[in-house]
């Protein structure tokens, strides 16, 4: 049964529920409203609404999910970053559980902080920023599915979108424009250099990020996550694209921003960077994002790179699933805590210089290894 | 484009401005502005006795506020023209060399978290602790010791203080294994560092500057080598020096310098005479001047005294490195980026207690 099919269950009981009180409405008074409930049950059992319905919930559940994991990902990262630094971590909030329970104090103290809007910001772009990027991350991980039974499909058969991984990429680049239209609207000189940074950042990594998928599509043949999964069943593609896996854990670092490329928040030299302005929940917004966005790059790595959701059959394929993006998670967040930060121009000397003939080297490879008929 | 870093920013370690002009993220233009944190020390100085005036300043520094107490006692002492015992002598190099290491640590830590390597700024306090607790051990307080005396020190070490002292100099000298591998191994940190902010050796003489940053820049000059005092002329060790002139010349010269350091805590632990650690200076001083130099963690700092007969100081200049330093700054800033302004500023190890005094 995938997820689909689970979620149809319940919204076909949920609308038969709801149905009786309509028609027994209908029944109840007929003299003035009786076509009006009818007509609504009618339309409540119709094919068009049930399938509406049930991705709705689909999303909920992997919205759940996910944040859940990104509570987990939050939680491993401090404790990680504090055996990193010689010390435990947070145990005292959730002692049974390893201080688990300190996401959400912190969570809680951001909730009821002010939400402060400066008096000279542009409201409409200060505002929207925030919404596109936490929007467009979440958009992010409705397209990966943690396994074929698993992940936002749109009928019974568990089809997912297409071109998934496209998707997908085109979700995590829209994140960089939110970044600069928070910088440019805060009025601030720190947040103004940050969202340019920012973009200059974007022009650097993007391309070499996306030479590399190409190489993937190209062994894989397919666009979509179930397809490059599949081509993935012999050999994992970070075998015989190595180069590429490492150019891509590069620039997966930094599109989520985590420390040696997180100029447009260089704490030391832009105080915050574009978050400057923010405060409160909409600091926690950017926090939680942020997290988020490491557990879709990692997610993103373990679908096109490691193979996915296959493994030995002894535990569910979306425990493989998480298992391999927490594993790449704590790769990426190793690098974050123990290397300095790059300088502006030198990233884009190491996106342009370095990571570019890389990526395409690596799709070189990829081509020689499909004409030579081995994928 | 003007742009304020301070008086509120992470990159300035207390409270004073950098204001910088960028076009686009090059800097053509910077301005120190400094007097945020301007207590009067030297006027408070004016109405307290000799002795009175020992812990205010610890106050003024305090990354390392017992070279600063031992520079006001060495000049009281030229004053009153007092000699002080060796054993007095010997305790004072070994706490002199714990506080540059305690204060170099700082600044290592201060300087891995600008450049946005948080382990380094957590191993640095950590491995600070070890000296602090040593001079907890000595003098009871850990930040504003208080232990300098006008002709001495105010007592003796404590028994099994030295072993102590030799176990924490083979603790740091492994840890210091430890950093050259973590900072010197990762590229990053070499990128950001080798060839910003280069300061050549004459317009570092010109300038004025002195310290760790004069020395990275070429010119061999300690005050413990040069015009030693205390014990520091019975002691061997290097006077650490780089030719590059850049921020990683100025970070190998802060590490080689812990280095010596524990070598002469290691000397001057072992080779400690017996006897008196302290003479009773007079509760007056002659009318006439007093002055001292001693080479602080942070470059060449000087006191003047004045006395008139009375018991206290008639004037106290004080002579601070860093304020050299930070004024000569925009020399070396202008053509770097942004993101170089912490490691050059970070570089220079600042203390804003000492320089605005």
């Amino acid at each position: 049964m995938n997820l689909y099919e689970f979620c149809n269950i319940i919204i076909v009981w949920l609308v038969d529920l709801v149905n009786n009180l309509w028609y027994w409405l209908g029944d109840f008074l007929p003299w003035v409203f009786g076509d009006f409930f009818t007509w609504a049950g009618d339309l409540a059992a119709s094919d068009g609404h049930i399938a509406a319905m049930t991705i709705l919930l689909e999303v909920l559940v992997v919205l759940i999910v996910a944040i859940v994991n990104v509570l987990n990902f939050i939680w491993l990262d401090r404790k990680l970053s504090g055996r990193i630094f010689d010390f435990y971590g947070p145990y005292y909030v959730g002692y049974r559980i390893g201080g688990w329970l300190q996401n959400i104090a912190d969570g809680m103290k951001l909730f009821v902080k002010e939400i402060i809007t400066p008096k000279d910001v542009d409201r409409l772009g200060f505002v929207l920023a925030p919404v596109i990027f936490v929007s467009s991350s979440f958009l992010i991980l409705a397209t990966i599915p943690l396994s074929p039974n698993f992940g936002v499909s749109t009928n019974m058969d568990g089809d997912f979108v297409a071109a998934g991984v496209l998707f997908a990429f085109a979700a995590f680049a829209i994140a960089p424009f939110s970044i600069l239209l928070a910088g440019w609207s805060s009025n601030n000189k720190y947040t103004l250099i940050g969202g340019m940074r920012s973009a200059a950042q974007m022009m650097s990594y993007e391309i070499p990020l996306l030479l590399v998928v190409a190489s993937v599509f190209l062994l894989s043949g397919d666009f979509s996550f179930v397809g490059v999964v599949d081509a993935q069943h012999d050999v994992w593609f970070a075998i015989p694209l190595f180069i590429g896996f490492i150019v891509f854990l590069v620039c997966i670092a930094a599109e989520v921003e985590v420390t040696p490329f997180d100029l447009p928040e260089a704490e030391a030299e832009l105080v915050e960077g574009w978050t400057t302005e923010y405060c409160g929940m909409r600091f926690g917004f950017f926090m939680m994002t942020s997290y988020l966005r490491g557990y879709a790059g990692g997610a993103l790595a373990t679908a096109l790179f490691l193979g996915g959701w296959q493994g030995p059959a002894l535990i569910p394929d979306e425990i493989w699933f998480l298992i391999k993006a927490y594993c790449v998670f704590v790769v990426i967040e190793w690098m974050r805590w123990s290397v300095p930060r790059v300088r502006v121009d030198q990233i884009l000397n190491l996106g342009w210089k370095r990571l570019m003939p890389l990526a395409m080297l690596n799709l070189v490879i990829a081509a020689a290894l499909k004409t030579m008929g081995w994928f | 484009m003007w742009i304020n870093m301070g008086p509120q920013h992470p990159m300035t370690h207390g409270l004073w401005n950098l204001r910088i002009k960028v076009d686009g993220e090059t800097i053509v233009d910077a301005e120190p502005e400094v007097g945020y944190l301007h207590r009067g020390i030297e006027k408070i100085c004016e109405n307290r006795t000799f002795t009175q005036v020992i812990p205010i300043t610890d106050r003024l520094c305090y990354g390392s506020s017992m070279s600063w107490s031992h520079l006001y006692c060495r000049s009281v002492e030229d004053l009153m023209g007092l000699e002080v015992p060796p054993r007095a002598q010997y305790i004072r190099v070994a706490v002199l060399e714990m506080q540059r290491i305690a204060s170099h640590l700082m600044w290592l830590a201060a300087y891995a978290a600008d450049l946005g390597m948080m382990a380094g700024f957590i191993y640095g306090m950590r491995d600070r602790e070890v000296f602090v607790d040593l001079l907890q051990d000595l003098t009871g307080s850990r930040l504003t010791y208080n232990y300098p005396r006008v002709g001495g020190v105010s007592h003796d070490v404590p028994p099994g203080w030295d072993k102590d002292a030799l176990r924490a100099c083979d603790y740091m000298e492994q840890r210091l294994r430890e950093y050259e591998d973590i900072y010197e191994g990762s590229k990053i940190f070499m990128m950001r560092n080798v060839g910003v902010g280069v300061l050549k050796r004459d317009l570092a003489m010109n300038l004025g500057v002195t310290g760790p940053p004069m020395r990275a820049s070429g010119a061999k000059y300690d005050l413990r080598k040069d015009r030693p005092y205390e014990a520091y002329d019975e002691m061997d060790f290097q006077v650490c020096s780089r030719t590059e002139g850049d921020c990683f010349a100025r970070y190998r010269v802060r590490m080689d310098e812990m280095w010596e350091s524990c070598r002469i805590i290691r000397q001057a632990v072992q080779k400690m005479p017996k006897g008196e650690w302290r003479v009773v200076a007079p509760r007056n001083a002659p009318a006439g001047t007093g002055v001292a130099m001693v080479e602080d963690p942070r470059g060449e700092g000087m006191m003047y005294v004045v006395g008139d007969g009375t018991d206290r100081p008639y004037r106290l200049k004080i002579r601070s490195p860093i304020f050299v330093t930070v004024s000569a700054a925009p020399q070396f800033l202008v053509g770097y980026k942004i993101a170089d302004v912490v490691a050059i500023m970070g570089g220079l190890d600042m203390c804003i207690g000492e320089n605005d005094r």
